[in-house]
């Protein structure tokens, strides 16, 4: 009996829709949290996992060491290195290539580097136009490196503290 | 037997066993560095400190011999905080190099460290660096990892014979190093690299190309010398990247000699040859399977249907599979031709009517470590049989007399008690002389020969040895890959086997080759290597270098109308051949080899046949086939081998014989002048080590460049210890340096067969003059 007075008056005097109305208009008015890309970016944390690179030491070489623990714990086999030595005697990769298809973008590759040498950026905006444009070999990625490096150093000291 | 308690289980072990054999009894496991079961016992690493009852002080296990009643404790708290304080003093002056170690993830150290190291080091002061030193093409060292076990100097002194390792200043200066900044040229060296237990001493040709953790294991036999060393194949990516030994007790116990390790390097070597290839003219044109073997076919057939069968010969090398050279004997014996043969480098085949059997060991590989008596004869032990050359150095620490007949007094790093060093020629003669002086000692020799021994007059050494052999027990006759390949070895044969007769020895065959008892098995042997053929039909050989008289069969093969090659590598036999067959060599085929002492041992394709070349007995069926011959429908090569020895090992050894009867002695003096003793050097002995860029570098490979003379010889012909000399032989001449060996005969002019640069002489012995170019 009492149910359905109570339904006689939601009826009646429109109560639902003025609580649906109200939740539209809280809001309409409330401050906006859509970015307007790309005329505005999203904040991004030190830790973000982007397009990966090499890096350089400053005096212009490249740190990779060809030790292949990234190979190794890479969990979608994206990365594949081939190594030799080098005329001065040295460690050095012949082939270093990630394929962007295959990453799943976990950091584990940057996680286990003893040299800092793969790390992911925060650059995500690439593209490729075709299905090979993703295959990211060790030039592409060294000049990643390069472009970012200022960014990608300052990343690193900002996280060390946690590490 | 003593009792003992370790780690609350009681044992029985056998007296005078260490703790250390006690646990790995009782399937405990003490960490250790220095420790290995096949070198003497050092105790200089201290990680493998356990508490023992009563005991103030933990004690190494691996130097501490068990004693009725004792109790060991292996992992408790007083046994682990010495080990974590060993490992801790290990650590102070050990790089943190692992990512670009090559023996990171096989290292003991790492493993160990992962056990028994802490997460951080106490340690603040700068670490130690230590200078590399060149040990030669093979190995690559980085002295500052070494933790000074002592393993690789052990090593070298006790198992390879020769202390070319050693270990310099004490404390923390302390050094591993070559003497007098020598390279290791031991023919063994390599095993220095799976004995070192961190990364200080790594294989140079492998240095920095892949990771442990990615290459997989594949187990295959060697196909080089007829010892069949058990390996594993490391593989990625569909190809070899290194050889490690598989232990099997019986065959290599856990060593492997450089030949087997290191010559995987041939398999992705430039000369490969990938297609095949058919000859226009002077040109060669790459072709399809279909396309190469019709032709191939055609040309054998319409030889054959002109000529009759007999004109078709084959040549075989015996470092190809059993179930390869089954086919190939098949395939000419039904084509109607009788004339196939492995032996390209024998000279003497008088011998194969005298006897039944196949020849070879005459006892199992594993005996030679017991015999008491030895005889060698011509054999360049340590560079024919590297790893036999170590049994037996074992022998004669344990108080054999080794006794050597050869033109050249080569140092075996062992003890020999007496030895006859005299021209090829003599050979002969001193074998006879053995035979009489054991004669005259009372031994009764077989009826046929004692008339011939009357003109003998016995010398001293040869007394000498026959004395050595009258006595003792357990006594082998060895005849070497320089005695099978001499121009009078069936007589050779024929008076060792009367000798061995006579003082109760056994008779044995160092075969030289992966295959060669195998060979003989399938009956790939049919006496003289055929000259006069019209159509060859090869096998994975290199006629010219692998020949007794190379140039003499290469005229042979250019005046032939048809030359087939089943090859894997381009090479001279593009000059010659008609139709080229790319085959694939022992890592990408399955097949079977039997070894020097019998033993049947098949292994499968550790990778996929590079291009386009394919397993030969593949070919060899579909060659079959094309031929319309019965019998050539097996579908692998488990069928092969089933087709070829019906019976398996049981079969084999029925067969294994080395008696010979009836060879008549032509014992007259050998002549005067100079001689060639023609040795098939240790880095030729097969197209794939011909073809290993790390061995050629070797000592060893740069030594067969040169002729040999002793100082004597080159004083008496006013030649120049150092310059080239011209040599000449039957009309043919070589251009080589000459170097000075005292240990040779003031008649012997030591000049290597099988080699670029002397393939143009003739014949591996006989006269030969030398003189200044």
């Amino acid at each position: 009996m009492l149910s359905r007075i109570k339904h006689f008056f939601d009826t009646f005097l429109l109560t639902e829709l003025v609580r649906g109305m109200s939740m539209t208009g809280r809001y309409f008015f409330a401050r906006k949290i859509t970015v307007q890309y790309p005329e505005e970016r999203a904040p991004q944390s030190p830790r973000f996992r982007g397009l990966h690179a090499q890096r350089r030491y400053p005096n212009g070489e490249e740190r990779c060491i060809a030790c292949k623990l990234c190979e190794a714990v890479c969990p979608a086999l994206a990365i594949q290195i081939e190594s030799e030595q080098r005329a001065d005697g040295t460690r050095r990769t012949t082939r270093y290539d990630i394929d962007l298809t295959k990453c799943i973008f976990c950091g584990f590759c940057e996680e286990a580097c003893p040299v800092d040498a793969i790390v992911e950026t925060r650059v995500y905006e690439y593209h490729g136009e075709k299905r090979g444009d993703l295959y990211y070999t060790k030039e592409m990625l060294l000049a990643v490196g390069d472009k970012y490096e200022a960014q990608i150093a300052q990343d690193r000291a900002a996280d060390a503290r946690y590490r | 037997m003593p009792h003992i308690e370790i780690d609350g289980k009681t044992i029985e072990v056998a007296p005078g066993a260490t703790l250390m054999d006690a646990a790995n009894q009782a399937g405990i496991f003490i960490p250790h560095f220095c420790y290995h079961k096949k070198l003497s016992i050092a105790a200089n690493c201290r990680m493998c400190l356990v508490e023992v009852e009563k005991a103030p002080k933990p004690l190494p296990a691996c130097a501490t011999p068990v004693t009725e009643g004792m109790k060991v404790r292996t992992h408790s708290a007083k046994a682990v905080a010495a080990q974590k304080g060993v490992m801790e003093l290990l650590l102070i002056n050990h790089p943190l190099d692992c990512p670009i170690c090559d023996q990171g993830g096989e290292c003991q150290l790492q493993d160990l460290a992962v056990g028994y190291g802490a997460s951080a080091s106490r340690y603040a002061e700068p670490k130690r660096v230590v200078r590399e030193k060149d040990l030669g093409p093979l190995i690559a060292t980085d002295m500052t990892r070494c933790i000074h076990c002592s393993r690789c100097v052990r090593f070298s002194q006790e198992i390879a014979g020769r202390m070319e390792l050693g270990m310099v200043h004490r404390g923390e200066h302390t050094e591993v190093m070559p003497f007098l900044e020598q390279q290791m040229h031991s023919e063994l060296s390599g095993n220095v690299i799976d004995l070192c237990p961190v990364g200080a001493l790594t294989s140079k040709p492998f240095r920095y190309s892949a990771r442990t953790w990615e290459l997989s294991r594949r187990k295959s036999i060697s196909p080089h010398d007829g010892l069949g060393a058990n390996l594993q194949l490391h593989t990625k990516d569909n190809r070899v990247y290194r050889v490690v030994p598989q232990e099997n007790e019986a065959i290599n116990e856990c060593w492997l000699a450089d030949r087997d390790r290191y010559a995987y390097e041939a398999l992705n070597s430039e000369e490969r040859l990938t297609r095949p290839m058919v000859r226009d003219g002077d040109k060669w044109i790459e072709v399809d399977w279909q396309k190469a073997l019709n032709q191939a076919a055609g040309a054998l057939r319409v030889l054959r249907d002109t000529h009759g069968g007999n004109a078709l010969a084959a040549l075989a090398s015996p470092h190809q599979t059993l179930e390869e050279l089954h086919l190939l004997q098949k395939l000419m014996r039904g084509l109607g031709s009788g004339r196939i043969e492995h032996r390209l480098g024998q000279a003497d085949f008088s011998g194969d009517a005298k006897r039944q059997g196949v020849t070879w060991l005459g006892m199992p590989i594993a005996e030679l470590n017991q015999l008491q008596r030895v005889l060698l004869i011509g054999a360049t032990l340590r560079k024919e049989q590297p790893l036999i050359a170590q049994r037996l150095r074992q022998a004669v620490k344990f108080g054999a007399q080794l006794n050597v007949l050869h033109a050249a007094d080569d140092d075996l790093y062992c003890r020999v008690a007496n030895k006859l060093i005299v021209k090829p020629s003599a050979w002969v003669n001193a074998l006879a002389q053995v035979a009489k002086a054991l004669q005259e000692a009372g031994a009764s020799l077989p009826a046929e020969l004692a008339g011939q021994l009357n003109d003998i007059t016995v010398s001293d050494s040869a007394r000498a040895i026959a004395a050595s052999l009258n006595t003792g027990e357990r006594k082998a006759l060895l005849l070497g890959a320089v005695a099978q390949n001499h121009p009078a070895a069936a007589q050779l044969h024929q008076l060792v086997a009367a000798i061995a007769a006579a003082c109760g020895a056994k008779l044995g065959f160092l075969s030289p080759a992966a295959n060669s008892v195998g060979a003989q098995l399938v009956g790939v042997q049919s006496g003289p290597v055929a000259l006069d053929a019209k159509g060859y039909l090869l096998l994975g050989v290199e006629p010219e270098l692998d020949a007794h008289n190379g140039p003499e069969l290469l005229k042979a093969l250019q005046a032939a109308e048809c030359v087939v090659a089943l090859t894997a590598f381009k090479g001279r036999v593009m000059d010659y051949a008609d139709v080229v067959l790319p085959i694939a060599p022992f890592s990408e085929t399955a097949g079977s080899f039997v070894n020097m002492e019998g033993r049947l041992q098949s292994f499968h394709a550790a990778v996929t046949p590079q291009g386009e070349a394919r397993p030969a007995w593949k070919v060899l069926r579909v060659l079959g086939n094309l031929f319309n011959l019965a019998g050539f429908e097996q579908n692998s090569a488990e069928e092969v081998r089933q087709e070829a020895l019906p019976q398996g090992e049981a079969g084999i050894a029925a067969r294994l014989d080395n008696a010979i009867h009836g060879v008549a002695l032509a014992l007259q003096p050998p002549g005067a002048g100079i001689e060639r003793l023609g040795e098939v050097p240790i880095y030729q002995l097969d197209p794939l080590v011909r073809r290993a860029p790390a061995l050629q570098q070797t000592q060893d490979a740069r030594d067969a460049a040169c002729a040999w003379a002793s100082g004597a010889l080159i004083q008496r012909l006013n030649l120049i210890d150092g310059e080239h000399v011209r040599v000449r032989q039957a009309g043919a001449e070589a251009v080589l340096r000459l170097c000075r060996d005292d240990r040779l005969p003031d008649d012997v002019l030591r000049v290597a067969a099988a080699h670029p640069l002397t393939a143009g002489l003739a014949g591996r012995f006989g006269a030969i003059s030398v003189e200044a170019v």
